[in-house]
């Protein structure tokens, strides 16, 4: 079962290391699946392998007792019938010795007529026969020749004086048969002990035990207290034959073991330990018999367990690889639509400089235009000889040139990058920079542009066209909320050892505490008609980028103040992207 | 045959109206000069001007507020706005309010005089 789990946990590790080759999938995807992947596992696997177990252990159990139950009434049953018949066969011995006396029973013919009924009714004696108080055979009759032998020394004949009765184990008899002896002791006129011996076959036995023994997968036999056979066992040995396992000793009843026999079967053992004698009977059968319909249920219960645990496995692969591929295609889509969100806010923002920038161009180029248009006209009237003029009017073209080159310089330095590339930074000159783009728009509106520059600022590492383009979002903004006149603040300080600040104050018309929540919400916008309601989300996510965090404080009719703290570098600046 | 028209030119950028003023003399014109609304203003109440060049976008008093001012006092004083923008939006809205025509810098010379005969009813030489 490990063995075939572990198989298909290869099989399946295989083909999502195959997958993950194939698609290169981030590392974080990957722990993310994984994680989803034991997670939901051990959430539907260990109440299933828990209720699996309490469920097969009770079926077990269950199951068991309900098919040794018979067993064991068989076996007891068995076990009383046999101490009946021993109880049977001594009591018949008993009675000849009680109802007859010494001298009658010692006379040769009355014991042999005595034997000749007691095979006829009962069957299975062998011989029989009488012992005095010294231990000599004074009467036999048999097929052996023991008339007069003398039995003091033996051990069967004093423990019978001793105890008053006697059953020896099982030996080899007459003709080779299995035979058991029986004695019983008795006291004559004058107070002498005598003795009544018989000998029976054990054929008998093997009645007793058939019942047990029925079905042909079942060995009942009869061992006594030293582990010796005293029945023919099926599997363990012929009568006499040392019983190869050693049975518990226990009190009367019936027991059940379930064990490994020497051969290695896998065995239940009943056995039944008689009460007045030393033997007991036993019966075994293979474990795989008895417990058959609990080996079948089990098997279809591990089929069907192996079953469910792939199912769930294979779900939750396909479901967890199915999700993180949505949650990766999801986020990869989110990454492409913030990349197109900011090249759009960056066009629009190129956009809303054309108008200013072609203004700010087409002056110079008119004022080029005009001189150079003077220049001809002066050639053409044949006054060029006026050099002072001619100089002015050159100067005047060169200084036009240099105006729109400082105009394009500043553009291209905006537009040239959108990816993030870290340069040596004085903020205060980006500011002042950028906001050169909005110069002529603050001229024409009278704005008062105030700087609270702190000159001695440290540079920092971060990305000008970035920086640019957030300031100048900033900057458009606070030109939108002041009136013609109003009143712009930038000033710039160093926050503390690691981190620089640029504030942009107006005093402009603020907004409400419910705006100044959400303005760094992508799509919200209060230039409705006009605005993407990107800008100040784009600048969010700049600056958060660059390492950096932006605060706002606004009051209505009061103004607002931007702040933008910024690292001296930025958090894995290598990681150029 | 320019002699006769005099035309005020207003523009904040000093250089380009003053320039302009010496070409369109060149050309016998009579040009004037203002380089902001107010003194364009105050200048059309002293002298009768034929004609107006006017730029849209000036600090202070922009284009299309002094143009209306012009023409409550004077509805027939032709006026041809100048626009650095690139967009036409606000030269249409200044024909809307009235202007003659509306011109884009850099200017050609050329294009400017025709323009001023046109709006003055002459043909050009």
């Amino acid at each position: 079962m490990a063995d075939k789990m572990k198989k298909w946990w290869d099989l399946c590790r295989q083909i999502l290391e195959r997958d993950e080759e194939k698609k290169e999938m981030p590392r974080r995807y990957r722990r993310l699946r994984r994680n989803i992947i034991f997670l939901m596992l051990a959430v539907t696997l260990i109440p299933l392998v828990i209720m699996a177990a309490t469920n097969a252990m009770q079926y077990q159990k269950n199951i068991k007792a309900e098919r040794i139950k018979p067993i064991r009434a068989i076996a007891g049953k068995a076990a009383h019938s046999f101490e009946l018949f021993l109880e049977e066969r001594l009591s018949a011995i008993h009675f000849i010795a009680s109802s007859y006396s010494y001298e009658i029973l010692s006379g040769q013919a009355t014991l042999h007529r005595i034997f000749r009924i007691l095979r006829e009714e009962y069957g299975g004696y062998v011989d029989l026969g009488i012992i005095n108080n010294d231990g000599t055979k004074v009467a036999y009759t048999g097929p052996y020749d023991l008339l007069n032998k003398n039995y003091s020394n033996q051990q069967w004949f004093n423990e019978a004086r001793v105890r008053g009765v006697y059953i020896s184990d099982v030996f080899m008899g007459y003709r080779d048969l299995p035979h058991i002896a029986m004695a019983v002791q008795n006291l004559n006129d004058q107070g002498e002990s005598w003795i009544l011996r018989a000998t029976m076959d054990t054929k008998k036995f093997e009645d007793l035990i058939s019942p047990m023994g029925m079905d042909p997968i079942t060995d009942a036999f009869i061992v006594n207290s030293k582990g010796v056979l005293q029945s023919d066992s099926r599997n363990y040995g012929k009568v006499l034959d040392q019983f190869p396992m050693e049975i518990p000793s226990s009190d009367s009843g019936t027991h059940v073991r379930e064990l490994t026999d020497p051969d290695g079967r896998e065995i239940v053992m009943v056995y039944s330990r008689l009460i007045k004698y030393d033997f007991t009977l036993v019966m075994i059968l293979p474990q795989a018999n008895v417990f058959q319909p609990w080996h079948t249920l089990k098997q279809e219960m591990s089929y069907m367990f192996v079953a469910s645990v792939i199912a769930i496995f294979l779900v939750i692969l396909g479901s967890t690889h199915l999700l993180v591929k949505r949650i990766r295609e999801a986020d990869e889509k989110r990454v492409i639509a913030f990349r197109e969100l900011e090249y759009t806010q960056k066009l629009s923002s190129i956009g809303r400089l054309a108008a200013g920038v072609a203004h700010e161009i087409n002056n110079p180029l008119a004022i080029i235009n005009e001189k150079a248009g003077l220049l001809k006209d002066l050639v053409d009237h044949d006054k060029h000889h006026d050099k002072e003029k001619l100089m002015r009017g050159v100067s005047q073209i060169l200084q036009s040139v240099d105006r729109c080159r400082n105009i394009t310089h500043r553009l291209l330095g905006f537009a040239r990058r959108i990816g993030v590339q870290y340069e040596m930074l004085d903020i205060n000159e980006v500011l002042r920079d950028t906001l050169g783009f909005l110069e002529k728009e603050a001229h024409h509106r009278n704005l008062n542009i105030e700087f609270k520059f702190d000159e001695q600022i440290p540079k920092i590492s971060s990305d000008r066209g970035q920086l640019q383009q957030v300031i100048l979002n900033m900057l458009t903004n606070a030109f939108a909320a002041v009136k013609d006149g109003g009143e712009i603040v930038l000033s710039t300080w160093e926050k503390d050892g690691q981190t620089v600040a640029l504030a942009i104050r107006d005093n402009g018309h603020g907004m409400t505490e419910e705006t100044m929540r959400q303005i760094f919400e992508p799509f919200f916008t209060t230039k409705k008609g006009y605005g993407t309601g990107l800008g100040l989300s784009i600048t969010y996510g700049i600056i958060k980028k660059l390492g950096g965090e932006i605060k706002v404080d606004s009051k209505i009719d009061q103004g607002t103040t931007f702040t933008i703290f910024l690292p001296k570098t930025p958090p894995g600046e290598m990681e150029n992207e | 045959m320019n002699d006769s028209i005099k035309v005020l030119l207003v523009d904040d950028e000093e250089e380009f109206v003053t320039t302009l003023a010496e070409r369109l003399e060149m050309r016998e014109f009579d040009p004037s000069i203002a380089t902001s609304g107010d003194q364009a203003l105050s200048m059309v109440q002293d002298k009768g001007f034929d004609l107006i060049v006017l730029d849209l976008m000036m600090p202070g008093i922009g284009g299309l507020e002094v143009m209306k001012q012009i023409k409550s006092v004077n509805p027939d004083m032709p006026i041809i706005l100048l626009t650095g923008q690139g967009s036409t939006k606000e030269g249409m809205e200044g024909m809307n309010q009235g202007a003659f025509d509306f011109l884009m810098k850099p200017l050609d010379i050329e294009e400017l005089i025709s323009q001023i005969h046109e709006a003055l009813g002459k043909t050009s030489a």
